[in-house]
């Protein structure tokens, strides 16, 4: 509900007085600049919203928005953000995270933040390395993959951190990538929309270790056959000419070329609201280079929220036992008096 | 409910007036001792005694029957006089089986009364306890007054009747040991028959088995031939006022709630289960409609963080944990005081290290929270002295906390949580608010610092969604009064010495540190958490003795109250007995350059008087 008298804010009015440090070319950039611009947008006082990180490269974030803020320690932020959301579900919090914060040490807090359903919104930056110290492998690292830590490359399979979401529960799940500007712009302001947790994986660059990553993504002549922008209600289509589709094959998504007998209507239609995650846990296993990657909403269904149902009983514990009266407990039970 | 207790049996035997009373119920674990010492102690304390408790229970939920391990026990202490600690040796022991016996025996003064359930030594019983001929039948226990008593069978024919399986009716035999000691000590059975009848609400035949079993007892006392006579205990000359009986948990739970209200604050409480440290939680979760938010975290971890959050929310914020979740919290503590919010931290302490002696009783946790966390990094440190005192302590706890915002960490440990005593009951409106003011925007139109200090070097406690006052923390460094990230060398040294100083600053308010005797002397015993009871009553005795011996108890272990160097230097010999090997020993003699001599105890168990006095008379002239 927008009032009247509330000012128009324009993006650059989320930016902090704090220089942006991180390093030039990096993907974080465009993910601050779409937030500031998406803030603008949903016209929420700023004194409202919390920005609450971990620890790596992303998790410096709150520093640069002009809004309440936490940078607290490496792989815990859902847990301070459940902490002020429980206490103060008129805040707006967000949870700014890295595939090292969030998948490794901090893997515990993500699966309980996420299937408790407290109203946050995690918005994971995933450039499938550790950044901030300089360039080991993370545990969305494919296998294989050489870096100071791993000379003779990865042996542990990477995660996947939509299938992990959507393995929680997760009421809202969805993917974007950092160049992809409209498409991350829409996908932030519809997570921030969303009552629930909202988890948002981004594909970001790091240009200093692990340039390139995202290439089959983001380059103009590969993106078009290497990703498929998943709407609801929607045939999967994708191609330089949309010419070809994912159909059902069984429980098997597979490609198929639109024309030669197969039209729209054989493809898999997408519903981000299917009660069951089945479908969204089949969208979130189509990976590259096998199959083109999803991007947009795979999932956004309502479940009752932690946040609420913790002050819903506070309010009904003051309702049915009255305002606590501390003289009266105090004086409860078996006493006695010495005179 | 307020009870008067009223001696409701006419005594045909014998009754002997005493002054105090030790008793311990044991049993294996499973047996119900205990409920069975629970309830003896909130008799008592009804009958106006002063009280002191000692629950002792294996770890193992339910040990083998039968077993050395499975043993459990609890011992009351009740008496006519002001007492602090639940006793020594034994007055009266009730052994339901002879692994209780075997354990436990030893600690019962030559003449006591021994009341054997002697129904439980069968042939594998006493194997199972390792005894190789039948102690009841040897003449092992001649030196105490013996008593056998077929308790299960008694059990069995109370009940009879009711249609419960054999199992149900000889878990009641709890209620039978009870009603037995309630008459030797002339106890009304009115509390427990309140408690059963509230406690089986659901379970008719239950409760009326636990009836039967409880008056069979007692009328078992009053008519065997073998109880020749009973036992009185005067009320205690307490302070004059309206008790109730309190675990020292449950002071400490009641005392934060109360902070809260102090300070017209909701509490948020995130926390992990673990040893002995479970029960605050378990309290504090009831209390939703005094505005309690309890978050039952993933891990110990998470329940600090989310405290800290809660913290920076507005929230008066806790998280209660024990040692090993403790070593846990460090590094978040150390983020809170980077943040400079106000949180507490409950640190219940047991034995260590690692997982130690989950259910035993230990003080050495002391140097773990004093420095367990990276960098330079201070935190106050207050420490329960008593299961009533607890109360008080958190209270202190919040409002240094929130004067100062700074984490503040409390100390209590397995004794003090478990065990219990009469708590005179407050009256909120006597007990000093605690102001807390959030800035509501900004002064003047000048920007907003969120480090800018006060004269005890607190910052302001601005909570978001005021508007002018948005502003980020972090864990890195800051800029003084900006709070910006700031790597200046110089910068970093100040800030160090600010929070430093800030703790320091503690001191101005904490007020001065107490002498229980004389301001000089021969010789201070010096202590601080559980020991309080056992320090004092030896002093008092060495002071009755004529010997020139004070007592100070630390509340606050950091910052030391101001005059404390002075009063040390007032004596001869300082005595420290400690929990541990020599914690505050060694921060003693590091901040006032003092020779101490510390008294050592790490056996899971609280110090006997009888120990500080031995050792304080190797002291003395």
């Amino acid at each position: 509900m927008a009032s009247v008298e509330l000012p128009v804010l324009k993006p650059g009015d989320y930016g902090s007085d704090q220089d942006v440090r991180w390093c030039p070319g990096c993907g974080d950039y465009s993910i601050l600049a779409q937030m500031k611009k998406v803030m603008a947008t949903l016209g929420w006082p700023r004194e409202k919203t919390v920005f609450v990180s971990g620890i790596g490269c992303s998790s410096r974030f709150p520093y640069y928005m002009n809004t309440y803020g936490m940078h607290s320690i490496h792989g815990r932020a859902p847990a301070f953000a459940t902490g002020i959301k429980s206490c103060r579900p008129d805040l707006n919090v967000f949870v700014i995270t890295g595939d090292g914060d969030a998948l490794s040490i901090g893997g515990n807090h993500f699966m309980h933040v996420v299937r408790r359903n407290v109203n946050l919104n995690i918005i994971l930056f995933n450039n499938r390395i550790y950044g901030l110290t300089k360039g080991q492998y993370s545990p969305t690292s494919e296998l294989g993959k050489v870096t100071k830590s791993t000379p003779m490359g990865a042996i542990d399979n990477p995660m996947n951190p939509l299938s992990l979401a959507i393995g929680c529960e997760a009421t809202f799940v969805a993917r974007s990538i950092d160049v992809h500007i409209k498409h991350l712009a829409d996908t932030l302001k519809r997570a921030a929309e969303h009552p629930g947790v909202s988890f948002v994986e981004v594909y970001q660059n790091c240009n200093v270790f692990n340039d390139g990553a995202y290439k089959y993504a983001t380059d103009k002549a590969l993106k078009a056959d290497n990703i498929i922008e998943i709407e609801h209600g929607k045939p999967l289509i994708f191609g330089q000419n949309r010419e070809k589709g994912i159909r059902l094959n069984g429980m098997q998504p597979e490609v198929v070329e639109l024309g030669k007998g197969i039209t729209e209507d054989d493809l898999l239609f997408h519903d981000e609201t299917s009660p069951q995650p089945t479908l969204a846990y089949l969208l979130s296993r189509m990976r590259y280079p096998e199959f083109p990657e999803p991007i947009g909403v795979l999932r956004c269904v309502d479940a009752p929220r932690y946040d609420d149902l913790l002050n819903e009983q506070v309010a009904q514990a003051r309702a049915e036992k009255g305002e606590g009266d501390l003289d009266k407990l105090f004086n409860s039970g078996d006493t006695w008096t010495v005179e | 409910m307020s009870t008067e207790f009223e001696s409701e049996t006419e005594q045909s035997k014998t009754v002997l007036q005493i002054e105090e009373a030790t008793v311990r119920f044991c049993g294996d674990s499973g047996d119900g001792m205990q409920l069975a010492g629970t309830q003896l102690t909130n008799t008592s304390a009804l009958a106006g005694n002063d009280i002191a408790t000692f629950p002792d229970f294996p770890a193992e939920i339910r040990a083998p029957r039968g077993t050395l391990a499975g043993v459990s026990g609890f011992q009351v202490h009740f008496a006519s006089t002001d007492i602090y600690t639940p006793g020594e040796s034994v007055d009266a022991m009730v052994a339901m089986n002879p692994a209780a016996l075997k354990t436990n025996v030893a600690d019962l003064k030559p003449g006591g009364v021994l009341i054997v359930n002697s129904d439980a030594f069968d042939k594998k019983s006493l194997e199972q306890a390792g005894y190789a001929t039948n102690p009841l039948e040897d003449e092992s226990l001649e030196g105490f007054q013996l008593f056998q008593v077929a308790m299960t069978d008694l059990t069995r024919r109370a009940v009879d009747g009711l249609d419960l399986s054999q199992k149900e009716a000889d878990r009641c035999r709890n209620f039978f040991a009870m009603g037995l000691a309630f008459w030797m000590y002339g106890r009304s059975l009115d509390p427990t028959l309140r408690f059963i009848e509230s406690k089986f609400k659901k379970l008719p035949a239950i409760a009326e088995a636990n009836r039967r079993a409880l008056t069979a007892g007692r009328n078992y006392g009053e008519t065997t031939d073998a109880f020749v006579s009973s036992y009185r205990v005067e009320k205690a000359k307490l302070p004059a006022g309206k008790y109730r009986n309190m675990t020292g948990n449950q002071a400490l739970a009641w005392g934060l709630m109360t902070a809260a209200k102090l300070s017209q604050k909701d509490l948020f409480l995130g926390s992990y289960p673990i040893t002995p440290a479970s029960d605050i939680l378990h309290e504090l979760s009831r209390y939703k409609n005094f505005g309690v938010r309890t978050f039952q975290a993933e891990d110990e971890i998470a329940a600090v963080c989310s405290a800290i959050g809660a913290a920076y929310s507005g929230h008066m914020a806790l998280t209660t944990s024990s040692g090993p979740g403790i070593a846990l919290k460090g590094e978040a503590m150390g983020l809170a005081v980077m943040l400079e919010l106000p949180l507490l931290i409950v640190d219940v302490q047991r034995g260590g290290p690692s997982t130690g002696l989950p259910t035993k009783t230990e003080q050495a946790d002391l140097l773990q929270v004093m420095f367990g966390r990276n960098g330079e990094c201070p935190m106050p440190v207050i420490a329960a002295r008593s299961p009533a005192d607890c109360f008080d302590v958190g209270i202190e706890a919040w409002r240094i906390a929130a004067r100062f915002m700074t984490p503040v960490m409390i100390l209590s440990d397995g004794y003090l949580a478990n065990g219990s005593e009469p708590w005179r009951i407050v009256n909120f409106k006597e007990l000093e608010p605690i102001p807390i003011k959030h800035p509501e925007g900004p002064v003047d139109g000048k920007p907003f610092l969120a480090y800018e200090r006060d004269e005890l070097l607190a910052r302001p406690w601005a909570i978001p969604g005021t508007p002018g006052l948005m502003h980020r923390v972090g864990g890195l460094e800051k800029a003084d009064g900006t709070g910006n990230v700031s790597y200046d060398p110089k910068n970093h040294q100040h800030m160090i010495n600010t929070r430093a100083q800030k703790v320091k600053n503690v001191a101005k308010v904490i007020g001065d540190q107490e002498v229980m005797g004389e301001a000089s002397g021969d010789l201070l015993v010096l202590s601080w958490g559980g020991p309080y009871g056992s320090c004092r009553t030896a002093v008092a005795k060495l002071q009755s003795q004529g010997h020139k011996v004070s007592h100070a108890h630390l509340r606050w272990l950091n910052p030391f109250p101001a005059n404390l160097g002075e009063i040390l230097r007032n004596f001869k010999k300082v005595l420290i007995p400690e929990l541990n090997m020599g914690q505050l020993s060694m921060l003693i003699r590091n901040e006032f350059m003092i020779d101490t001599v510390s008294l050592n105890k790490v056996q899971g168990k609280p110090f006997h008087v009888t120990e500080i006095i031995e050792k304080a008379k190797t002291l003395l002239p």
